[in-house]
């Protein structure tokens, strides 16, 4: 029997920047700038949820949030049942494990001189310190291999793949953990529309291998119709419009939403 | 046949730690005054390259062979054309890319102009909008009057749409919007009349709903002002809208041309048809990506080079690399099943 279950939960979220006021300006305090402005979501275990957006509507940082790199100004979050926003120091680690994110670019935020071997199994490192070191080879080895990268790929430094294998590369630093939620935020964007769709085919496989659950952020509608399950359409800082994807696409409610999909350049049908 | 800009055989060689690769191999094309030809490309496919050669920016060290002519009209290309074969000793009056710099700073702007995916990084970020246009018109006719040049600047600001001319003329790029400074990108490149726009990529760093208005724009100022147009993109989609012909390329050669509707309905090499089949679209459907990646310019196969991705392949693919064959009337493409 099938019953949907909550894995995580996002209620009147918001955060806002100051704009301007910075080192070199005269006041001290800028006028606020709200990115995410009250955002509600529920997101069912094995689902992909996505959040399709224009840039600067607050979907990247909504996005963070979620998994709690960055800090909203209110709102809650639960994530399996637990308030994610009261956790500390070995618990929030815990559920962090669960959760992992995928980025446009995995390695603009890593280290170039670090190995592909360290740089997938420096998660192990962190979050399971008791397993050996063959352990963590043979774990780092087998993720690289069910991405679609040889056992060659672990000595080398990122520099030496294509966008697409360092995408595959990111992917496995996020699963190797096991993680229950992944939030991939653009993991397309910058690649070839060839090598994108072996990317998007790739993350459907290992949703279903791994019973993963996605949050999904794109600019784009045409990548998120190949995804989601439910779509939620942002503007501003709000959710203009949430519905299973179907309905989004084909039925949307909003004039945002229209205005969106007939911005769309078509292809012919195949 | 003759048009407003003709390409025969153009080859850029680069040098490379590893010997010299050839981004752009034997490319012949041609523009038509008022037409627009849709440049299809992924990534290392060579189509920046190209676009490169035909505005004088190669790197420097690279060499290039081949032909680009570019005339007021088809009149004038044949001429030009009918002159180097006569005395091919001194061909290269009109030849592109045999001009020298001194040469280029004539053609590029006042003949050819070009469009870049990102505005800001084209623009001078400490200089006013309007000031920017005023020195390209300048550029080309350094004895036009003050009041006149700010008066061609303001008209080719409002040209490219730009609402409140005047206000946007005194503000920083910073200022404006990503699409208001594409906008401004387009107004400075045709501010000093080109007749041929190379548009690389224009819209690739925009919102859709932004990028429909610069296609909308690009599509209406190239059929009043008789632009030829070779407008680059990876995205099949977008030149569907905006291209009367496509060319596509892969590892440095074009591989299929033709109308661009014929083209993108039925398309006839395989990598255009696995380009097509591994584009997402609305309808939820089965993607199918094309196994592999684009061949490494240092390691290009002999023979065809989509060869080692492709389905339909064949001994006599390894051997040589196929002709263009004629498809249908104007549609060719290079693959031996056609």
């Amino acid at each position: 029997m099938h019953t949907s279950e909550i894995l995580l939960e996002a209620r009147d979220l918001r955060k806002s920047y100051r704009r301007g006021g910075g080192v070199f300006s005269k006041e001290a305090e800028g006028p606020r700038f709200t990115a995410v402005d009250g955002v509600c979501l529920a997101v069912e275990r094995g689902e992909t949820f996505a959040v399709v957006g224009e840039s600067g509507c607050g979907k990247t940082t909504l996005a963070r949030m979620l998994v709690r790199l960055i800090e909203p100004d209110s709102g809650e979050l639960g994530f399996r049942g637990k308030d994610l926003l009261a956790l500390r120091g070995a618990e929030l680690r815990a559920e962090r494990r669960q959760m992992q994110m995928v980025f446009q670019d995995p390695f603009a935020s890593l280290d170039p001189r670090m190995r592909v071997a360290e740089m997938v199994g420096e998660p192990l490192a962190i979050h399971h310190p008791e397993l050996g070191k063959t352990e963590k080879q043979e774990r780092t080895r087998a993720m690289l291999e069910r991405v679609g990268l040889g056992a060659d790929a672990l000595k080398r430094y990122p520099h030496e793949f294509s966008g697409g294998q360092r995408q595959r590369i990111g992917i496995a630093r996020a699963l190797i953990l096991r993680p229950k939620l992944v939030v991939a935020d653009e993991p397309v964007s910058a690649l070839d529309v060839s090598v994108g769709a072996q990317v998007l085919l790739l993350l459907q496989e290992l949703q279903s291998e791994f019973g993963l659950t996605y949050i999904f952020i794109s600019h784009s509608l045409p990548v998120v119709a190949q995804m989601a399950t439910r779509i939620a359409v942002m503007r501003a800082g709000k959710f203009v419009e949430v519905g299973p994807a179907e309905q989004v696409l084909h039925l949307p409610a909003h004039a945002y939403t229209r205005e969106l999909l007939a911005a769309v350049p078509s292809l012919p049908s195949r | 046949m003759t048009c407003l800009l003709e390409v025969r055989g153009l080859t850029v060689e680069l040098p490379t730690p590893a010997g010299w690769v050839r981004p752009v191999n034997e490319v012949s094309l041609h523009i038509d005054a008022g037409e627009s030809l849709g440049l299809v490309g992924e990534s290392g496919s060579g189509k920046t390259m190209l676009a490169m050669a035909l505005m004088g920016l190669l790197p420097p060290g690279a060499r290039v062979e081949g032909e680009a002519l570019l005339g007021k009209d088809r009149k004038e290309v044949a001429e030009v054309k009918e002159k180097n074969a006569r005395e091919p000793g001194v061909a290269g009056g009109k030849n592109l890319l045999a001009l020298n710099e001194r040469q280029w700073r004539a053609v590029r702007g006042g003949q050819i102009a070009m469009v870049f995916q990102e505005p800001m990084t084209s623009l001078n970020p400490v200089m006013r909008i309007g000031r920017q246009i005023e020195e390209a018109i300048r550029a080309h006719e350094s004895r036009l009057a003050a009041g006149d040049v700010k008066r061609r600047a303001a008209e080719a600001l409002g040209r490219a749409a730009i609402p409140e001319p005047q206000v946007r003329a005194e503000q920083f790029p910073h200022q404006l919007s990503g699409g208001l400074r594409q906008r401004a990108m387009i107004a400075m490149a045709l501010a000093a009349g080109p007749r041929f726009l190379i548009a690389d990529e224009p819209t690739t760093a925009l919102d859709v709903t932004v990028q429909k208005q610069i296609l909308d724009l690009l599509d209406h100022l190239r059929r009043e002002l008789r632009l030829a147009l070779l407008f680059i993109t990876h995205d099949l989609g977008v030149v569907r809208q905006v291209a009367d012909r496509v060319a596509v390329m892969y590892a440095g050669r074009i591989i299929e041309e033709g109308p661009a509707r014929q083209v993108l309905a039925s398309p006839r090499h395989p990598y255009t048809q696995g380009l097509l089949n591994a584009s997402p679209t609305l309808e939820r459907g089965k993607l199918s990506p094309i196994p592999g990646s684009v061949p490494q310019l240092t390691a290009v196969p002999p023979g065809c080079a989509f060869e080692p991705r492709c389905s339909l392949r064949r001994a006599e693919c390894v051997a040589a690399v196929p002709d263009l064959r004629v498809a249908d009337q104007s549609h060719t493409a290079r693959c031996v099943l056609v």
